[in-house]
């Protein structure tokens, strides 16, 4: 501070420092800017008295209003279920056939279902739910193994396909009928020019008809279209979960498959399963009820947002 | 702060004498003139102005509010009289915001710190709480005495009713700024009936501090040492800017009317009655040159107007000049016309850009389209092959609907031939190449849109065109991009 100065225009101290030939003249602050000073101090006080401030060994202190981040996300969640316990009750008690026909019940069980979904589905059927070639289905297309109306999704999802000690899954066993013998690999042969003929993508072999109306057209269907009773896919149409090709499908024929869904009706509650379904359903492949429930829409039913 | 005298080389070595300083109390005289007029005038408009504008109407029909100005927070919206802005359209709010700080530039550049003296909020609000200073406490004399004086019935009463006063001012300024986001009869009604929301009430109790704490006593403070705005007009000052000059040329050596007539000839015209600082609201002595502190309010041109109109010398002793002009006027010259002051080329050149932003957003809202569509396409699965080979992809479209009323538009494909498109509110049966939508009054609907198009179609560009079937017929389009598996069998 040596170069402290008496600037003469305004009769001023500087305080001294120069910086490329300005310099600072040291008028006094304003009294009341020192006040504020003091009062950001007392507010401290009352602050670090009030609320979570001084770490200390194994925790901090906890502030005499008690307040916390997480009772604050605690609070928020309870108040966000308790917005939602409307939506939530009326899921619950409508019959997943007048489902379709609430609209503002069903957008809410989508948005719920898209939630749930990220969490409970994307590891097999993925972010999409576009499925995986040779192991999960596609869930958008408009094909079902098992029936794609509101129910059967729900029911799928309920109970599984081929879950094991689940008295209520949905069950069946393909034969593998190269690998156990039941036809000799010509006679596979033929079944897969037959079953690729259904779909145009081989000429038809007479013999492979002939064994497939034998061995397959049980499950299948004389005409390839499947049952779903039995989760029987439809050989005539485009969408092959193992794959189209001969090679493909000689394998299927040989050693037959067995997609197996978990049965999530133990682990999520009826709730959710019904949004996932109405989720499942949305993505553009849901099929309509044979007999389409026409109920009106139960009172007392508005949208909002659903998400777990 | 030291004073001139103490000028000597012996200070040079001694520290600040103190490191805060006492507010000094401002209290301004009344004065009358052509300026302190023009200040009624401008603050008679402004609070006017701001006090009223909420509760001016402007139809708009049944989907839309009725309030001519409206910042409509909730549902994202800006209403001003025949303009409706939506978040999208921020630019036109952030244009707004460039004019609002070029207009500041330009009517620095033009007229000096006119801002400051005039118009400004709390040079207003100031000017308001002084006039009740003195309704209540008297003028400048009796307001020092009353501050002096013990407290006693008599000054606890007053101080009371200033107070109060003070209060009711304030709080009905964080009143009327409330009425801006929400209906104002409405919000009246419920912040009186104890229904409006938490934050009305926030936001007057909080607009009512700062305006009694500021316009009640913070003051000239506020200008000296708070806002940036002097600091940053002291680097956009000249000689050339219109400034509140005291004509030092004219006036020195001062000297009262008894010294002039004692030894005529050894006094310049300033008799030294110190009438321009009692009149001044920030307390500055504009005698000591252009300072921050001088707002440039012009009241003391008024009230040593007066004074040299009663000495019989010429007015303008301090006078809206320019430092040059000052010198030109000292060395006998001619001063130069006001306009050219007034328009020299950096005036013209901020009024060009600013005028030039004016006729831009202007343009751009008179051209603007009230639809709109935007389209996103699902990703993941970018397509998906249907049971009979067809190609689907989904997409969700957002149709706008700028108008404050219900619209019925059509949503086509352009492009993509074969293709067919139905929504997730329709069943697939009926997929055609153009669906209806009924969308409501200024309203974004949300629409998915499933596209499926016959087997074999590759990879493609195609538009989504959507038209209001209305006699405006305003369309608008969104590209899209159709996903395809690569030919061949998976």
């Amino acid at each position: 501070m040596a170069n402290r100065r008496v600037d003469e225009p305004t009769g001023t101290e500087t305080v001294g420092h120069e910086w490329d030939g300005i310099e600072e003249l040291d008028n006094p602050l304003p009294r009341w800017w020192l006040w504020t000073f003091y009062a950001s101090i007392v507010f401290a006080i009352g602050y670090c008295i009030a609320y979570p401030a001084w770490p200390l060994l194994t925790r901090g202190t906890e502030g005499v209003l008690g307040w916390s981040s997480r009772g604050e996300l605690a609070k928020e969640i309870a108040a966000e279920d308790a917005r939602r316990a409307r939506t939530v009750a009326a899921l619950a008690d409508i019959p997943i056939e007048d489902l379709q026909g609430n609209e503002p019940l069903m957008r809410a069980a989508v948005a719920g279902g898209r939630a749930a979904f990220k969490v409970n589905c994307v590891q097999c059927h993925g972010a999409g739910a576009a499925g995986v070639q040779g192991l999960y289905p596609n869930l958008n297309d408009d094909d079902w193994l098992w029936g794609g109306d509101l129910a059967a999704i729900q029911q799928t999802i309920t109970d599984g396909i081929r879950q094991p000690d689940h008295q209520a899954t949905r069950f069946s066993q393909m034969p593998a009928f190269g690998r156990d013998g039941i036809l000799t690999p010509a006679e596979v042969s033929a079944v897969v020019s037959h079953v690729l003929s259904l779909s145009g993508k081989a000429k038809d072999d007479p013999a492979g008809a002939r064994l497939f109306a034998d061995n397959c057209a049980v499950c299948h269907g004389p005409q390839g279209k499947g049952m779903r009773e039995f989760g029987a896919p439809n050989l005539t149409d485009a969408i092959w979960l193992y794959g189209g090709s001969r090679a493909q499908v000689t394998e299927t024929v040989t050693n037959a498959r067995f997609g197996v869904m978990p049965a999530w009706g133990g682990r999520l509650d009826p709730v959710t399963i019904k949004m996932l379904a109405a989720y499942v359903h949305s993505l553009g492949g849901g099929e309509d009820f044979a007999t389409p429930a026409a109920a009106p829409a139960p009172p007392g039913t508005e949208a909002a947002d659903a998400q777990p | 702060m030291l004073n001139l005298d103490a000028r000597t080389p012996a200070s040079r070595v001694a520290g600040p004498e103190k490191l805060y300083e006492k507010r000094k109390p401002v209290y301004p005289q009344k004065i009358d003139g052509r300026f302190r007029r023009f200040k009624w005038l401008v603050m008679a408009v402004t609070l006017a102005i701001y006090y009223g504008t909420p509760w001016l109407r402007w139809d708009r029909g049944p989907y839309a509010p009725d309030q001519a100005v409206l910042i409509d927070l909730a549902h994202r919206r800006f209403y001003m009289f025949g303009i409706e802005i939506w978040p999208h359209e921020f630019y036109f709010v952030a244009g707004l915001l460039i004019m609002a700080g070029l207009g500041l530039f330009l009517v620095t550049s033009a007229v000096g710190r006119a801002w400051c003296g005039y118009s400004c909020p709390q040079t207003v609000w100031t000017d308001l709480f002084q006039h009740v200073d003195r309704l209540v406490d008297g003028d400048r004399n009796a307001q020092a005495r009353l501050a002096k004086a013990p407290w006693g019935p008599g000054k606890i009463g007053k101080r009371a009713l200033k107070y109060a006063i003070y209060l009711a001012i304030s709080f009905w300024t964080g009143g009327a700024w409330i009425m801006y986001f929400a209906d104002a009869p409405s919000l009246t009604h419920d912040f009186w009936t104890g229904q409006a929301p938490l934050v009305a009430y926030a936001t007057v109790a909080l607009l009512t501090g700062t305006t009694f704490l500021l316009g009640g006593f913070a003051r000239e403070q506020v200008c000296i040492y708070m806002c940036p705005w002097p600091r940053i007009q002291s680097a956009m000052l000249d000689e050339k800017s219109l400034i509140v000059t005291y004509k030092d040329w004219r006036g020195e050596p001062r000297g009262s009317l008894k010294s002039a007539a004692r030894s005529p000839g050894a006094f310049g015209d300033c008799i030294d009655c110190n009438q321009c600082v009692a009149v001044c609201p920030t307390g500055y002595d504009i005698r000591k040159g252009p300072d921050i502190a001088c707002i440039t309010c012009a009241l003391c041109i008024d009230a040593c107007d007066r004074v040299m109109t009663q000495v019989g010398r010429p007015r303008g002793l301090i006078d809206y000049a320019t430092l040059e002009d000052c010198q030109r006027e000292a060395a006998g010259e001619q001063p130069r016309p006001v306009w050219k002051t007034v328009l020299h080329p950096r005036t013209v050149i901020y009024f060009a850009v600013w005028g030039g932003i004016g006729l831009g957003l202007l343009f751009a809202l008179g051209v603007r389209n009230h639809t709109d569509i935007t389209v996103a396409q699902d990703r993941n699965p970018p397509f998906m092959l249907m049971s009979d080979g067809s190609v689907r992809n989904s997409y969700t479209l957002k149709l706008r609907n700028m108008e404050s009323r219900p619209r019925r538009m059509e949503v086509s494909l352009e492009g993509l031939p074969g293709a067919v498109m139905w929504t997730d509110q329709m069943s697939r049966e009926d997929a055609a190449r153009a669906v209806l939508r009924d969308v409501p009054a200024d309203e974004i609907d949300t629409m998915r849109a499933y596209v499926v198009a016959p087997a074999g179609t590759a990879q493609q560009e195609f538009v989504f065109r959507l038209r209001s079937l209305d006699e405006q017929g305003e369309n608008d389009s969104g590209e899209a991009r159709f996903a395809a598996p690569e030919g061949g069998e998976e």
